[in-house]
Order: C-alpha cells, then structure tokens, then sequence
C-alpha cells in the first residue's frame, strides 16, 4: 500500500503538523506501528490505542481509531479496562520510557504477570521529554539532565528482562534507526495472543541529545545503527564486545494462557452451572 | 408470589450496595480489598461472572480507577469500591472521568483518617474530599445512604445518574451503614427504572463525542462501535482533540460544572420540620441517631425536624436556605471535625444559627447526645 493509502486509511491527517520536534524518533515510531496494524490488517472499527502522558503519549491524536489520551503512567490499567469489557478489540498502548517505567511500572509488572492480550509500545528516549529533560529509570549511569546536572547517579534497568520476568509472552526490543525490522517487531507482538512488549530505543535531539553533546538527530540514529546488535549476532559476540551496546530483535516468545481468555472460561462454567 | 409474600432479607450496606449494583446492570469492576469496603468487591467477584460480568483485582486503586473508566468507555456499567487511603489514591482519575465524561459509580466507605487512621473505625471525615479531592474545578456527585436499603437504593441511582450525566458518581457509605444488618426487601427488577447512556444519532462522520445537547450532556459512543474518537484530560472542544487557549478550558469547565449544577435535582429527606423551630441536620448513620433524637424532642414538647441531605453533593442548597429562614437553630452532628456543617453554614446565611456536634473518638452519636443538644439550644 503506498503511503498516502496507509495515511489515509489511519491517520487523522487534519491534526498535522504534529507536535514532536524536528528529529524527534517519535514519528518513525508511529509510522512503524502503523504499518505493523496494516501488516496484520487489524480492523480499524474495532481497535483502540491507548497512551499516557509525555511527547510519546500524543502518538493517538494523529490516529484514526477509538484513541485514548489517559492520565501519566496509567495507559496500561485503562487498556485492561478497555480489552476486559470489550475483548473482541485489539488493544494498543503507547507510552514512554518515563511514563512506563516509572510512575507507570506498576502497571506494566502487573499487566506482564497476567499475560492480558495487549501489545505495549514504549517509546523509549532515555529522558522526560514533554517536561524538558529530567532524567528517566532508562537514563544511563552518569548521563546528563536537568536534574542530573552533575551526571546521573541512578543506574537504568533492562525492561525487556523485567516484563520477560514477570511473565510476558512476547518481549523485543528496536530502534528507531531499524525501521523494518521495527514493523516486523510490532507486527509479530500484535499477531501474538497475551502480552506483547516492544521496546524502541529513539531519540530525543532537543533534551536527551543537547544535554549530552550527542550531535543532531542523524547522529543520534548513527548512534542507534552502531550500537544496537541483533539478536544473533550478540550471541556469538564475548561479552567484552557487547560493552555499551544493546541486543535487538525478538528476545522472548513464548506461550502461556491468556488473562481474559481465562476468565471468559469462569463465565463460561458459570453458566454451564 | 403475592406482594404481602415478599420476603425481607437480612443484609448488610455492603452486601445491599452488590445487590444494588446488579439490579443497576454493572457489568465491569475493578477494585483493591481495604477494610471495610471489601466485602462489595468480594460480592462481585463471586457474582459477576454468574452474570457474564467481569471482576478484577487491579495492582492498586489507581489502577482500579483506571480499569473503571477504560471498562466504561467500551460500554461497560463499571463500578469500583474503596475506602480512605483508596479514595485518596483514586482521585486523579475520578478527575479524568469528569474531564472526560466517563460514567462510572465509585463507592467509599468512610473509615477514620487521616492516613490508615483506625481503619475498622467509623467516620464521616471525607465528606469534602468527594466534592474536592481531585484537583481543578469540577462537577460532583456524592450519594449519603442512612440505611442498608437505602444502600442498594442508592447504589442504583448512582448508576442511573452516572448514566444520565456521562460523570463519576460517588456513593458515600460510612463504616457504620457499610457493616450494619437489617431486613430489606429487594426491588424487583421490573420495579426499578434503569437509565442508560445516550447513543450518538448522528453517523460516524458527523458524531461530535463533546457537543452537549441542551441537557449539558453529550451524546456517548462505546469504543469498538465505528465512531472512532479521542478521548483526554487535556482541555479539548466538542471533536474532543485538545485545545489548549484559556477560554477553550473556561467554556469547558463551565459547561462540566453547569450540566450537574442546572440539571440535577438534590435530594432530601424531610422529617418534621412543617412547625419546626429546631432543626437538625444529619447524614448517613449520624441521621438515624438524629432522627431518634427528633422523637424523643417531640415527646418532650420540642419542635425539633430534622433534614437529611441525601444527596451530598451537589449539596441541598435550597433546602437549606429555606429551613433557615423557618427555624431558630440549626444542630449539625457529624463524625468529623465539621465539614457539612460549613455547608449549611453558608446555606444559612446567618439566618439562623448552627450549632455543631462532632466526634471524632470513633463512637456513633447517640440519640441521647444530640436530643441534649437540641435542649441545650432550646
Ligand atoms: C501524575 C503526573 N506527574 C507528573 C506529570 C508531568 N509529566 C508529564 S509527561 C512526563 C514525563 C514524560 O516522559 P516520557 O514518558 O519518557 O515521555 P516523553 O515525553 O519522553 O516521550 C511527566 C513527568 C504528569 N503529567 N502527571
Ligand atoms: S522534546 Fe524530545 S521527545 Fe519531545 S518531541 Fe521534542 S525531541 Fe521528541
């Protein structure tokens, strides 16, 4: 399908110019999921994004499904809401690496736990950017923000291996720089029933990439094509090689009953009662 | 079965509340055990999927909250139930169902505060915490049952005006109706009236999810119904996309404000107050005292009435005024440091005086406390 199909078909092209910054990763995140919904062909009457609050949260506005604009972190227990009452509905969430990790991080351990049919995209620029710059739980050790000015002090964590922990069925990870590789990611974390997580490393050129003399936004994509290491190749890299660099593509794929799908089996013998 | 064959059932607020809410048609609930509120979740846990309904444990009220209004805008009837420190936790999404016209029942069963408090205590202490606790102005509705039956009546109206308004509606139980037991005798299903949303007539194309029809309420589609619209908290016009200039949030937060302030009827119990000179009034378990204590006062020649505030908020504010203008003396007793009394304080206007009555030792108001009351201001 040529772009302008794909742009009509799913976006409300009457809210451009969008609010990012110019060489925000944010819109080639979009882009990618859209494309992903186009691979699977999701119905778009019966799909509904739902997001946070933070830069990455916007992405809904510009699509043209049932979208969800929700309060910081919480996009994850409206989504539950919205897949439980209405399971015949493919659920997307969209959030941040702020709003997913930290005020939301509840939410995402719990949703992974129950393995609820939901496919979470987290849009992940190592820093607070709709609040200009303060530093997130994905901010490396020792980089700048506004409140990290004299380097940070906190250590990020590997959400991938967090959600895969506490018992997602789908977990990736990609860049905005690996764009195809980014709509088989998400295309494959729709297709899969239960919880899918897909993690995007991207950039944020005004505050993350300023704050740390990172260069321009081509740079920063630069940065994300040297650093990011598929799956297969990290394997046979010694660690010492894997130094500052991060694995991506599909890390975890399993199988596991699904949370709805599990109480609709309690509806079903209640009835059968 | 005929009607003298109606049997009572012996039921406590929170078992009636369960009761109430499936009479009403909920469908969805989300919630977190928190004493003494979590009987209501475990009713529903056991019988909503008997009704094709879905229960969920959420990770915390937030998330219940959340679940609520994201059940709700896919059509569901969802209710969530809590207690203090969960009430307090819920409220910045209670502000994004306003915001966003989400209908949806929240029921908080008072125990004492603040913080864990004494947590099996009985108190009124968040009487203003339901009209103000989430930030900005807003509309509110807050429900006060005085009885077990009243509990499940309650219940069922906060559906039909969460329905009927597109906003949350707070059903506010305290400890002492929460856990009390009395013989009800449950509606039938054919006898209660039951309200549902308004569906968009307009197609898809022309559907504007926030363009309110004369009654302040707009029109509301279900997610997954072909409307395909946003939702937010943010400031938005009648598309619902956001609209950020200061006069956009004054239309907005003036029209949320004035579709409950000019279309919903308070409601109020009046119980002698035709040649009152004395009045009481009183809410929730503190009113059965209260009106216990009018009886005693009328045995003894007193012209005591007393006025029960059904509906907290939107607070009975004509009612009030009138009943100043009647009496000499107003006695508010309350399970708290005073918070309806500064309501009818305003509403009196000075015309007559109010007199409080408060206990925060986690005791009822007795009859007898408050009938000394109204002799002391005789
Ligand atoms: C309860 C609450 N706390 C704080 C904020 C302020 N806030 C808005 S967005 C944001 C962080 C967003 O960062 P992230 O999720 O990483 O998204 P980005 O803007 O970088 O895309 C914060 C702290 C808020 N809106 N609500
Ligand atoms: S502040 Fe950063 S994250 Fe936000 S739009 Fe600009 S570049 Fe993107």
């Amino acid at each position: 399908m040529a772009v302008k199909e794909l742009l009509d078909r799913y976006t409300r092209m009457e809210k451009l110019p969008h609010i990012w910054c110019p060489g925000c990763g944010h819109g080639i995140i979009l882009g990618s999921v859209l494309r992903a919904i186009q691979r699977q062909n999701l119905e778009p009457d019966k799909t509904t994004i739902v997001s946070g609050i933070g830069c990455s949260s916007r992405a809904p506005g510009y699509m043209k499904f049932d979208t969800l604009h929700t309060t910081h972190g919480r996009a994850l227990a409206f989504a539950t809401g919205v897949k439980l009452a209405r399971p015949e509905l493919n659920v997307i969430v969209l959030s941040g690496d702020g709003d997913c990790a930290a005020i939301g991080g509840n939410h995402l351990i719990h949703a992974a736990r129950r393995n609820i049919n939901l496919t979470t995209v987290v849009f992940n620029n190592s820093i607070y950017g709709m609040t200009s710059g303060q530093y997130s739980p994905l901010t490396p050790h020792k980089r700048f923000a506004t409140t990290a000015p004299y380097g940070n002090v906190d250590h990020p964590f590997d959400l991938c291996q967090l959600v895969i922990a506490a018992g997602a069925t789908y977990v990736a990870r990609g860049t905005a720089y690996h764009t195809q590789m980014l709509i088989d990611l998400i295309a494959k974390g729709i297709e899969r029933k239960g919880f899918s997580f897909i993690e995007v490393v991207t950039q944020c050129p005004t505050y993350y990439g300023r704050k740390n003399k990172l260069g321009s936004a081509i740079d920063m994509l630069n940065w994300q094509k040297e650093h990011g290491v598929p799956v297969k190749a990290a394997a046979k890299l010694p660690p010492e090689k894997m130094e500052g660099k991060f694995v991506i593509g599909e890390l975890h794929c399993t199988q596991r009953p699904e949370y709805v799908e599990e109480y609709q089996r309690i509806i079903d013998r209640m009835e059968r009662e | 079965m005929g009607e003298n064959e109606r049997q009572a059932v012996l039921m406590s607020g929170n078992e009636a509340c369960v009761e109430g809410a499936l009479l009403a048609g909920i469908n969805f609930f989300a919630g977190y055990p928190i004493t003494p509120s979590t009987e209501i979740a475990e009713g529903l846990a056991e019988r909503l999927p008997r009704h094709g309904g879905k229960f969920i444990q959420m990770e915390d009220e937030i998330a219940s909250m959340a679940a609520v209004v994201g059940a709700s805008l896919a059509g569901a009837k969802a209710m969530t139930a809590t207690s203090g420190p969960g009430f307090s936790l819920k409220q910045e999404n209670i502000g994004f169902a306003a915001m966003a016209e989400v209908p949806c029942v929240v029921v908080n069963v008072q125990r004492y505060g603040p913080s864990t408090g004494l947590p099996t205590s009985p108190a009124q202490g968040d009487i203003m915490q339901a009209r103000w606790g989430t930030h900005g102005d807003h509309p509110m509705i807050a429900l006060m049952p005085a009885s077990v039956q009243e509990s499940l009546t309650l219940t069922i109206e906060a559906f039909n005006l969460a329905e009927k308004f597109r906003t949350p509606v707070i059903l506010l139980l305290d400890e002492v109706v929460g856990h009390m037991r009395e013989g009800i005798v449950p509606p039938r299903k054919e006898e209660i009236m039951i309200k549902k949303r308004k569906k968009p007539t307009a197609p898809p194309e022309e559907y504007l999810p926030y363009r309110a029809e004369p009654d302040g309420v707009p029109p509301m589609a279900n997610f997954g119904d072909g409307y395909r619209f946003h939702v937010t908290g943010l400031v938005h016009d009648e598309t619902g996309f956001p609209r950020g200039r200061g006069s956009d949030g004054d239309y907005l937060v003036r029209r949320l404000t004035n579709k409950v302030k000019n279309h919903f009827v308070p409601m109020v119990e009046e119980y002698l107050t035709e040649d009152a000179e004395i009045a009481v009034v009183a809410c929730g378990s503190v009113a059965r005292s209260a009106k216990r204590a009018v009886n005693l006062g009328r045995e003894q020649g007193i012209k005591v009435g007393l006025v029960r505030p059904i509906s907290i908020w939107p607070f009975p504010e004509k009612a009030i005024k009138d009943l100043a203008g009647k009496v000499r003396a107003i006695v508010v007793p309350e399970m708290n440091l005073g918070q309806v009394a500064l309501e009818v304080e305003r509403c009196a206007c000075g015309k007559a005086v109010v007199y409080r009555l408060n206990r925060i030792d986690a005791e009822l108001i007795t009859p007898d406390e408050i009938l000394a009351k109204i002799q002391e201001v005789k």
